[in-house]
Order: C-alpha cells, then structure tokens, then sequence
C-alpha cells in the first residue's frame, strides 16, 4: 500500500472541489479555465436576468412607440424632448440600454466564441465588439444625461 | 484521432429524440435564437446612433427620421417587432427549461405555445402597424 503524504492529500482534496466547478468527462484530467473560474456561469445567469427585466422594458418600449404611439410618423425632435422630461423615461430608457447592449454584447461573444476559427479572427471580432458596445452605451448614456429639452426653442 | 462523438444510428428512437439540440425543434428553436437576437443588436446600434442625434440639433434629428418615414422601413418595423417577439417569448421558453423541474420535458409543446402566441400578438400587431401605410398607398387619404 502506498503512504500518502499531507501535501498530496490536500491536492487530491483540491482536485476533487475543482471538478464540481463544471461538466467534465468521467476520469478526465483536472482542466483549469483560463480566467475568471465563474465568468462564464454568471454571465449565463446575467442572460437570464437581464432577459426578464428586458421582456418588460423592451416589449413595453416598442408596444408603446410601434403601436399606442403610431411609429415613426409621430417622432420628431419635439417627441423625444417631451417623452425625456419625465425622468421615469429617462430611467427607463436608460436601464433598457445598458442592459439591451449587455446582454446582445454576451450573445455575440457566444457567437463569436462558437464560429470564429482562427485565434487572431476571434480577437479582433471580440475588440470590435467591446469597441461598439463601450461606444453604444456611452453615447447612449451621455445623451440621456445632458439632453436639454429647450434647444428646440 | 479517433471521433469520441457516437453518431446515432438513423432509425434509432431514443437517438434523436432525447436530445434537446441535435435536430428537430429544440435546434431551430436556437437557431432562430441566435439568428433574432444578432438582428436585434445591430439594429439597437443604429438606433442608438440616430437618437443620439437630438444631442446635436432639432434639425438634424427630425432629417434622419423623416427618412424613416416611408413603407419599407414600415415594413422593417415590423419585422423587427416580429424577431424582438419571438426572441422575448423563446427567451422565457429557455427559462423554464433551466430553471423548471419539469421544463425540459415540455419543450417541445411550449415552443409551439410560444409561437401560438407570437401568431396571436402579430396579426393585430401588424395590422395597426402597417394601418397607417396601407391605408396612405391604397387609400387615397
């Protein structure tokens, strides 16, 4: 029989609480993720999250603006002034982009993760994608804080 | 290398049926998924692009969506609602699979619950979207 040493004992006990951390194969090997050991189940618990409160403000956005509102013809400048003086809009609006853009950002890394092939195709289309989402949500934000609804005149 | 996947033998009951993604609805479902949900971000970008524009002027803004204002991208509205729609329900469909007992049994019959649904909400979505359109095209007012 073989002895099993102190140090030993505490790796094998360490291996064996990093093999709940995921799906693995029986008896494979103990394979570390890169980064973040919980990244990527919380950003599918993000998904869902995030999709529940957007069922709410999404849906009730474009039913509002697409139906009770009339769509496009009934926007203009004047439109957007009186809906954003009401803060309850501004609030909105505002949760509705930063979580819209979060959870389309996650989507399409998952689709990135799953179709690029090469390593290079697949750094370069994920920096696109930060770059886009960095630029969406602080334009977005941005517009939303310092609108001022006397420009109009 | 040998291949560790076991391809199911056609004909083979259990095979294909219990899988969730490999074929059959639970697939399309996810294609469909993906194929709304990366429609629905590049239009977010573009929209967030054009209301951005009331930061800039009144005029600027009313420019851009008067070029809205035409039948195809009336048209595109509704397809946008149409894919914003389904994505919502299917994503409340994967809900209840993750997080219901008993949601990976009834899959298959929500997912057609779900685009019962989306059927329902669509036919008079549609009707008031496009009222005004048709209406503008075939009925002189």
């Amino acid at each position: 029989m073989t002895t099993v040493s102190p140090n030993s004992a505490a790796a094998a006990a360490e291996a064996n609480q990093e093999s709940y951390r995921g799906i693995e194969a029986p008896n494979s090997k103990r394979r570390r993720v890169a980064s973040g050991k919980n990244f990527e189940m919380y950003s599918w618990l993000f998904m869902r999250l995030s999709g529940i409160v957007l069922v709410v403000l999404v849906l009730g956005h474009l039913f509002i603006m697409n139906i009770l509102d009339g769509g496009v013809h009934r926007i203009d400048w004047g439109f957007v002034a009186g809906r954003w003086a009401s803060p309850f809009w501004q609030m909105w609006d505002l949760t509705m982009l930063w979580l819209a853009e979060l959870h389309g950002a996650n989507g399409l890394r998952t689709v990135i993760n799953d179709y690029a092939r090469k390593d290079t195709t697949r750094f370069w289309l994920t920096m696109l994608l930060y770059a886009s989402v960095v630029l969406t949500i602080g334009l977005g934000s941005f517009v939303i804080f310092t609108f001022d609804p006397t420009m109009g005149g | 290398m040998a291949s560790t996947v076991v391809r199911p033998r056609r004909g083979d009951p259990g095979a294909r049926r219990g899988s969730l993604y490999r074929g059959g609805e639970g697939m399309w479902s996810w294609v469909a998924h993906r194929i709304t949900g990366v429609l629905t971000f590049f239009f977010l970008f573009a929209h967030v692009l054009d209301t951005a524009l009331v930061r800039v002027s009144p005029e600027s803004y009313n420019l851009i969506i008067e070029t809205y204002k035409n039948p195809l991208v009336n048209l595109m509205e509704v397809g946008l609602v149409g894919a914003v729609l389904f994505h919502a329900l299917n994503g409340i469909r994967i809900m209840t699979v993750d997080f219901w007992s008993k949601g990976p049994r009834y899959q298959r019959p929500m997912l057609w619950g779900i685009l019962a649904v989306w059927v329902l909400v669509m036919i008079p979505g549609t009707y008031f979207m496009l009222e005004r359109t048709v209406a503008t095209m075939f009925g002189g007012a």
